[in-house]
């Protein structure tokens, strides 16, 4: 149990990535995964309730066995149960964002962040305790103890606790899950400098199409226990082939950095990479060489041979046609815009009036952009 | 002097045996409890009713079993004589063997109560907090369920103290090694001493009053794991 006298780890060939394999078998519920990761960045693990992400993410800590399995991240392996060898939870250098923060309730926040800290050796303590303080806004919550806290205190005090441990991989099991709109636009700007100021590889379970937007860089998709896809975000987003393009609601996500802001009519400019072309949206004023994301959805693309001269709309871009997919009555097209990527959504009596074809150069009349990421 | 020597003796014998069994009982019990509060073993239904057998069975029946077993011709009983240690019958260390039986249930109960309401969430935040399984039980499993322990403690102390069937039939009656308060209660009764009996009885009466009022006491956190 407590793994004495036992061989050390087998070595495994370092290629930075995270490598995972697992199959666990409930009665009326099968996990059956084979993950290629990056070692950097955000990987959302994105799919309805009980399709497997939680039970995925388990596996990654090894709360849960399953009955086979393979690990490796950053160089080392946690699990090969070919070889037999299974890393226990508390020998796996992660951190676990639990749903409900999960604290324990019988010490204060500063015990709470101390446990994991002091279970590690001085040597491998790469996050001090006041860079996670500060980095999630609690150092006034040191004293209290986990019951005078809110919800949204709660999880930021876990997500800290997880951070000063030093993980090589820090799991997060929809931490935004069990808070309101308010907490979550509370915690979520904390999330993003987590991404931005720590060089961790986060594996992060939602089901929030927006969390997944705004956070990730690869995109898991779980479905019934199986992964449907698995990709680089903005390009999995736009595959037609998945519920994303197809929906309603799909959307392209777009990198910009921040060029100019009109203080008279409040408006931002942004420089997509890759390109000459601008968006402007309205958005208070950021600093200049900001990157940002913006997401358009596919429904608020309309297409035009010749650009208009006399509309409302902010942003009027030369595109270039890629690709499309005919859904029912309407024709969803993927377009290029430097290198970046979007999607529209027009009729199929439109699509053939304006007689498009792969490499045609198109205006693409965007009626609304949102910021995701300030 | 309203209390004898013996009735003295008595006292003293009772609060000894009591502490001891709490003492060991809490050993005991807690590995039982943190067992029967997490398996998902089908012995976990059979082991829970065997615990709780003492709270059903009348004393003198679990004495005898004990009595039968410890003796000279029983199982226990040879085992001990072949260790050289002789028989317990009539013993304190058998008086203490028998409370153990008798006090079970008021010890593992409460502990798997507390345990299970404790969950494994706490338990998998250490695991992943880099805490090993002994160290999680320290740090996280005995603080958290210090209620459930101050319950126990309270309930195994004052049950061993009232107990009477199990240490007639596996004690006996020796002034100063097995005769404890509610057996030379008896003794007064018997020999029509009344006074002497109201005096130890009173005590007794007393006693667990306090007992009772300190647990209800504390019952806003002691009583939910009960």
């Amino acid at each position: 149990m407590f793994g004495f006298g036992k061989a050390p780890p087998p070595a495994v060939h370092d290629d930075g990535r995270i490598r995972a394999r697992f199959l666990v078998r409930h009665p009326g519920f099968t996990l059956d995964v084979d993950l290629d990761l990056p070692g950097r960045g955000v990987s959302a693990l994105f799919g309805h309730s009980g399709s497997g992400k939680t039970s995925c993410l388990r596996c990654f800590a090894g709360l849960d066995r399953p009955q086979q399995g393979y690990l490796q991240v950053a160089g080392e392996l946690w699990q090969d149960s070919e070889r037999g060898f299974f890393l226990p939870a508390h020998k796996r250098a992660i951190g676990y964002v639990f749903q409900d923060a999960n604290l324990f309730p019988h010490l204060s926040v500063r015990k709470n962040l101390e446990y994991g800290q002091r279970r590690i050796p001085a040597a491998q303590r790469k996050v001090a305790l006041d860079q996670a303080l500060q980095l999630l806004g609690i150092d006034h919550l040191l004293e209290r103890m986990p019951s005078a806290l809110s919800g949204g205190e709660r999880q930021r005090v876990g997500i800290a606790r997880a951070l000063v441990t030093s993980p090589r991989l820090l799991l997060m099991d929809e931490p935004l899950a069990s808070l309101d709109l308010k907490r979550k636009q509370e915690v979520l700007p904390y999330l993003e400098r987590l991404h931005e100021e720590l060089d961790i590889p986060v594996l992060y379970v939602s089901h929030a199409p927006d969390e997944v937007a705004r956070l990730a860089d690869h995109l898991v998709l779980l479905d019934e226990g199986q992964v449907h896809a698995s990709g680089p975000l903005k390009e999995t987003l736009l595959r037609a082939d998945l519920p994303f393009a197809s929906d309603e609601d799909a959307e392209a996500v777009i990198d910009g950095q921040v060029c100019a802001h009109d203080a008279a009519y409040d408006l931002l400019e942004l420089q997509l990479p890759g390109s000459e072309a601008r968006l402007r949206l309205p958005h208070a004023a950021l600093p200049s060489g900001h990157r940002v994301r913006v997401k358009i959805k596919a429904r608020d693309v309309s297409l035009a041979l010749n650009r208009a001269e006399d509309c409302s709309l902010l942003n009027l871009l030369l595109a270039t046609v890629e690709s499309w997919q005919a859904l029912d009555a309407q024709m969803l097209l993927t377009l290029r815009i430097g290198d970046q990527r979007l999607l529209a959504r027009i009729t199929r009596y439109s699509f053939d009036q304006l007689g498009i074809h792969a490499g045609q150069a198109l205006w693409a009349q965007i009626k609304s952009v949102s910021l995701l990421a300030p | 002097m309203p209390l004898s020597k013996n009735d003295l003796d008595a006292i003293l014998l009772t609060l000894e045996l009591a502490s001891l069994t709490t003492l060991l009982l809490l050993i005991i019990g807690t590995p039982i409890a943190l067992w029967l509060a997490r398996t998902d073993s089908w012995l976990k239904r059979p082991v829970g009713a065997v615990v709780a057998l003492p709270l059903v069975l009348p004393p003198t029946v679990i004495g005898f079993y004990l009595l039968v077993s410890m003796g000279p011709n029983g199982f226990f009983g040879q085992l001990t004589q072949s260790l050289g240690l002789g028989t317990f019958t009539f013993t304190f260390t058998g008086l203490v063997i028998g409370s153990i039986f008798y006090s079970l249930p008021f010890v593992v109960q409460p502990l798997q109560n507390a345990f299970e309401a404790i969950g494994r969430g706490p338990l998998e935040a250490a695991a992943t907090l880099r805490a090993n399984p002994w160290d999680s039980f320290f740090s996280v499993v005995l603080p958290l369920a210090r209620p459930g322990f101050i319950t126990a403690a309270i309930l195994s102390f004052a049950h061993t103290i009232g107990e009477f069937g199990v240490v007639l039939m596996i004690g006996g009656n020796i002034p100063g090694k097995t005769q404890v308060v509610s057996v030379q209660i008896y003794n007064h009764v018997e020999t029509m001493n009344y006074a002497q009996a109201h005096w130890l009885a009173g005590g007794m009466v007393a006693f667990s009053f306090i007992v009772l009022l300190a647990l209800y006491s504390g019952r806003s956190t002691r009583m939910r794991t009960l």
